[in-house]
Parts: C-alpha cells; sequence; structure tokens
C-alpha cells in the first residue's frame, strides 16, 4: 500500500518497556503528509522513547510503525532512506567541516557525488551556511552546528522528518528561521514530526499529540485542545498549597456549580468558567485579602494538558479538583 | 561498500586531524625498544645473536606493539562516536551492520598499517636481511595483523560505554596477548604452561611470520612460515566475522541495552 494514500506515519499501539518501568503504553498516531505534528510532553512522558522507535534507533516490545506505507521491521533500509532524523544531541563529526559531513551523510545513504555537491550547495545557501561551509564543526556556534545538523537530515530529501527537541540551544531568532524553515517544507509536502516541551513550539503545529506516563492523552489541533477546556480559566496565586487546597474548597462551598470547575494546583487555585470576567468581581469580594494575584485568560496548551492529565507540567504538580 | 568506504576514510582524516594521536602511538612503544632493547643487550642471549643483539630480535615485536597501540586507539575512537552522538546518525541511516563493522575496521587498520610501516624504516638501519619481496610479504603480514587486532578491539569497544573501561580491557587482556605472543621472549625458553598458552595465542603466529622474514635468526622454535601465515589469514577472518556478529546482536551498543521482562 504504498502511494499517496498511505500516511508518512502511522504507528499502532507502540508499548515499550524498560525493565519494569513502561516508557510507553499503546501510542497510536497518525500524521499524513505536508504536516507538522508537534509532540508535546514533560520530561519523563515518553517523547523521547517513542522519537528512538520512529527513529528505527529502537525496536518497539508491540506494536507496528509504518512510514510512508513501509513496515519499519520488515523494510528496515527502505523506511530509513525516507527519514530524516535530527537528534537532541548534535550528531556532526567535530573534526570534519560541514562540507565533509554531508558529503560522509550523503554517501551512507547512497547518494551520488554530483547529487551531494549539489543538494549540499542548495542547503547550505537555504540555511544561511554557505560561508562556513568549509570550516570544521568544532569551530561553529551552537546555533550553526544545529542548522548544520538540519541541513544533514534533510541531505537526502526525506519525505519524513523527525526532529528532538529541535529548538534546544537555539535563541529566539533562530528558532523564528526553525519554524519557517518547517513550515516552507512542510509546504513542500514533508511530514515533520518533532518532539518538545515548549507550548510555545507546538503552538506553531498543525496538530500537537500529548503524551504523559507514555500514553497519548490528548491529539488534535491546538484549538480544539484548547477548547476542550471548559470556558476560561482564572488562575489566582496564594501564599502555599495548603492554603490554595483550603481556598479551592471554600469557593466550592460558596458558588457551588456556579464557580464552574475549581480545583488546586500546588500554590494555585484554577477555575474554569463560561464568561470568567463577569465571575472575577464576586470571586475578589468573597476573599479579601487572600490572592496574591489573580490572572484570568483564554485557555492555554497548558491548561488543556493540567486538564487532560490531572496535573501540572512542571514538577509533579497534582492537582486537587 | 561505499558506506565502509566512506567511514573507513572519515577515519583517517579525522587520525591527521589529530597529530598527537600519530604521536601517541609510535613514540611509546619505540621508546620501549630502545630502552629495553638497549637495556638487555648484556644480560640476553637472543637465539642466533648474529645481527644486532636483542635490540634486532626485539624489533618484529616492536612492529606488533605499534600495530597494537594503532589499533586500540582506532577502535577507542568507537566509544567517542558514540558519546559525542556521530555514530547515533549512522545507526539510523539504510546501512547493514557490516559496513559499520568493514569502515571502523578498515580505516582501523589503514592507520596501524601507516604506523607499523613508519618502523619499517628501521630495517635497514638495523643491518636486518632486506630484499623488496621481504618488504611486500612484510607488509602483507602487518595489513592481517591490523585487521585482526582492529577488528578484536572494536568487538571489545563496541559494548562498552566508557574509554576507562577499554583501558582495563587493554592491560587484563591485550597486553598480556601481546607479551605472550613471542614478540617479547622466545618460546622455547617458557614453561610449558606458557609455551602452551603461547600457543594458543593467535598474535603469536603473527608475529612468527614477522621474524621469519625480518630476523630468521631469532626465529628459533618459532612456528613455521606456512603454520603462521595461515592462522594470521585465520585470526583476521574469525576477528572480522566476530565484530559483524557483536555489532548484529547489539545493534544500538551498551546504551541501548534494557532490561525485558522475563
Amino acid at each position: 500500500m504504498v502511494g499517496e494514500a498511505a500516511p508518512a506515519v502511522e504507528a499502532e499501539g507502540l508499548t515499550l518497556s524498560y525493565g519494569e518501568r513502561k516508557a510507553l503504553d499503546g501510542v497510536s498516531l497518525r500524521v499524513p503528509r505536508g504536516e507538522i505534528f508537534a509532540l508535546l510532553g514533560p520530561n519523563g512522558g515518553g517523547k523521547t522513547t517513542l522519537f528512538r522507535i520512529l527513529s528505527t534507533s529502537l525496536p518497539p516490545d508491540s506494536g507496528s510503525l509504518r512510514i510512508d506505507g513501509l513496515d519499519a521491521a520488515r523494510e528496515r533500509r527502505e523506511v530509513r532512506r525516507r527519514l530524516g532524523v535530527v537528534f537532541q544531541a548534535p550528531s556532526l563529526d567535530r573534526k570534519l567541516s560541514v562540507l565533509e559531513n554531508l558529503s560522509c551523510q550523503g554517501r551512507l545513504y547512497g547518494l551520488s557525488g554530483r547529487e551531494i555537491a549539489s543538494r549540499s550547495r542548495e542547503l547550505l545557501e537555504a540555511l544561511r551556511l554557505s560561508d562556513r561551509a568549509s570550516d570544521l564543526v568544532e569551530t561553529l556556534s551552537g546555533g550553526l552546528a544545529r542548522r548544520a545538523e538540519i541541513a544533514k537530515a534533510l541531505l537526502h530529501r526525506p519525505p519524513v522528518l523527525l526532529l528532538d527537541e529541535p529548538s534546544t540551544g537555539l535563541d529566539p531568532g533562530a528558532r523564528k528561521d526553525l519554524r519557517e524553515l518547517l513550515a516552507r517544507l512542510s509546504g513542500e509536502g514533508t511530514a515533520v514530526l518533532l518532539t518538545t516541551h515548549l507550548f510555545e513550539e507546538a503552538e506553531a503545529a498543525d496538530r500537537i499529540g500529548l503524551l504523559d506516563h507514555g500514553r497519548l492523552v490528548g491529539l488534535g489541533t491546538p484549538a480544539e485542545l484548547k477548547s476542550a477546556v471548559g470556558g476560561d480559566v482564572i488562575a489566582v496565586a496564594t501564599s502555599g498549597p495548603e492554603e490554595a487546597a483550603a481556598l479551592a474548597r471554600e469557593v466550592r462551598e460558596r458558588f457551588g456549580a456556579d464557580a464552574g470547575k475549581v480545583g488546586s494546583v500546588d500554590a494555585s487555585v484554577r477555575l474554569e468558567r463560561k464568561e470568567a470576567h463577569a465571575f472575577v468581581p464576586r470571586l475578589v469580594e468573597a476573599f479579601p485579602g487572600r490572592f496574591r494575584s489573580l490572572t484570568i485568560g483564554e485557555p492555554t496548551l497548558e491548561d488543556a494538558f493540567v486538564d487532560l492529565t490531572g496535573h501540572g507540567f512542571r514538577e509533579r504538580e497534582e492537582i486537587h479538583w | 561498500m561505499t558506506a565502509a568506504l566512506t567511514l573507513a576514510r572519515r577515519e583517517i582524516v579525522r587520525f591527521l586531524r589529530q597529530p598527537s594521536r600519530v604521536v601517541g602511538a609510535i613514540a611509546p612503544p619505540l621508546l620501549m625498544w630502545l630502552l629495553i632493547g638497549s637495556g638487555f643487550r648484556g644480560s640476553f642471549r637472543a637465539p642466533g645473536e648474529a645481527a644486532g643483539g636483542y635490540v634486532a630480535y626485539f624489533y618484529p615485536g616492536t612492529v606488533v606493539l605499534v600495530i597494537l597501540f594503532a589499533s586500540i586507539f582506532a577502535t577507542i575512537s568507537v566509544i567517542e562516536d558514540r558519546r559525542e552522538g556521530f555514530l547515533q546518525a549512522v545507526l539510523v541511516a539504510p546501512v547493514a551492520p557490516h559496513q559499520i563493522v568493514l569502515g571502523k575496521v578498515l580505516g582501523g587498520a589503514v592507520l596501524g598499517l601507516l604506523q607499523g610501516g613508519v618502523l619499517l624504516l628501521f630495517v635497514p638501519v638495523l643491518g636486518l636481511p632486506w630484499s623488496a619481496r621481504d618488504l611486500l610479504f612484510t607488509v602483507g603480514v602487518l595489513a592481517l595483523l591490523s585487521l585482526s587486532l582492529t577488528a578484536l578491539g572494536f568487538s571489545f569497544a563496541w559494548s562498552l560505554e566508557s574509554t576507562q573501561g577499554f583501558h582495563a580491557v587493554m592491560n587484563l587482556f591485550l597486553i598480556p596477548m601481546w607479551l605472550l605472543s613471542g614478540a617479547f621472549f622466545p618460546v622455547h625458553g617458557a614453561p610449558l604452561w606458557m609455551r602452551l598458552v603461547m600457543a594458543i595465542n593467535p598474535l603469536t603466529y603473527g608475529v612468527a611470520a614477522l621474524r621469519r622474514t625480518l630476523t630468521p635468526e631469532g626465529a628459533a622454535g618459532a612456528p613455521g612460515m606456512g603454520v603462521a601465515l595461515a592462522l594470521t589469514a585465520g585470526f583476521a577472518v574469525v576477528m572480522l566475522l566476530v565484530a559483524t556478529a557483536v555489532v548484529a546482536a547489539r545493534p544500538g551498543g551498551p546504551s541501548r541495552r534494557r532490561g525485558r521482562k522475563p
């Protein structure tokens, strides 16, 4: 079933354990051509394990993976030709120049010398690296090396590009460049799948998969995920976790269902409610002096994550509804 | 084959860009040769003792030691490649495991041969027999030894996480293997158990082949040329197969090892 109809990435029930610990627990997802798909989740959520399986570095314990309609277990070589992989840790040889690195990569992917030369020129131009082409990688700054890394992954024109935390170590300007580059690639039909723990980076994706404790807990466009949160979000900062829990209880007692969904995460109280702006004055008047600050806003991806998982994104913030 | 040659070429380019490695591989054995060879000159009577005394006797062993060091340094680079990240990209490239082995081992073997070859410049100085045929033959044996030792080192290095671990392997295994190869002292004077160990040590045959060509006077008691050559070639083939099997069994190396539930 190779052809236009096959999705670029098709994972079914991917599961993997490290000893007793289940790092991935039945993850299924499909990424069509031309889509930018972000795997968003806290560190330890299973992103890196999933990335390693998708990149064929690691076979899953069970489940299947198809790239461009080809089975990754049975047609590994062909699958690998279709994948461009940008690892989180650098993979360039620091003792070689940028061009030498590209040439080495090209040979490993079976490109001819002529293809390598023209493709390298094209990519270095696009990534604004042309003037550093002959410099040893060890002389490049982190941002430039990252760009060279991306050029290396794109050399063989892979229909699927995988990037593990691609904006690590990039300054804001370089992040913007990267976003533009990925948008251009997806416009040309490349499926781009990236992992990230940054909400703003995921926000730019066409679709997001929320990964928590090895499970895909949410899947959809950024707007869809956010709209799943019941209305606006009011966050009230208090003096500490106990105070937050107590206050949440009092809010519930006082307003009942009128307060919407009330919970506490760490030192703050969270309310999800439609028309939150109308409710805020009543809330403030009911508990004078108990708030350190209050913010109100449309739900963010972080809110969606908290809503779906029942805990905060950072550390081990349990939410108590 | 392109992939293997690409990786081999990279190995050589990297080496030439790190001059300290060149010095590190050639200088210590050379120094050892001169100091030990000169020091033993009076007290140690090498068999035959025609030309050059112990300095000459010790010479083939020194060449082998240079090759051993070169191979060790070349294969330590597997561990570095893994740590520095280069290997992770190679491991997801559409390349068969044996190509990776062949690339690494060929690159390392060329380096070993080059460094061993530098020592051949001492042949005329020592007044050892020298003919074009002998030289060609010697280079052939050195090539086989370089291949075997690099593949041997690679097989160890593939599953090791740190270069410290490799030093342990080197001191406990590779150096004794060299000491008990007839490079340092002849087989026939050794106690029986040691002679047995020397007989099953594949390196013994490489040293013997070199000694029979370079310093035939000192070759008394060493294995004959036919056996020496056959076993040296066999050693190379076996080690290449072992290295390939190690990679196939553990494609991800040490870090990807993970406990599976029974």
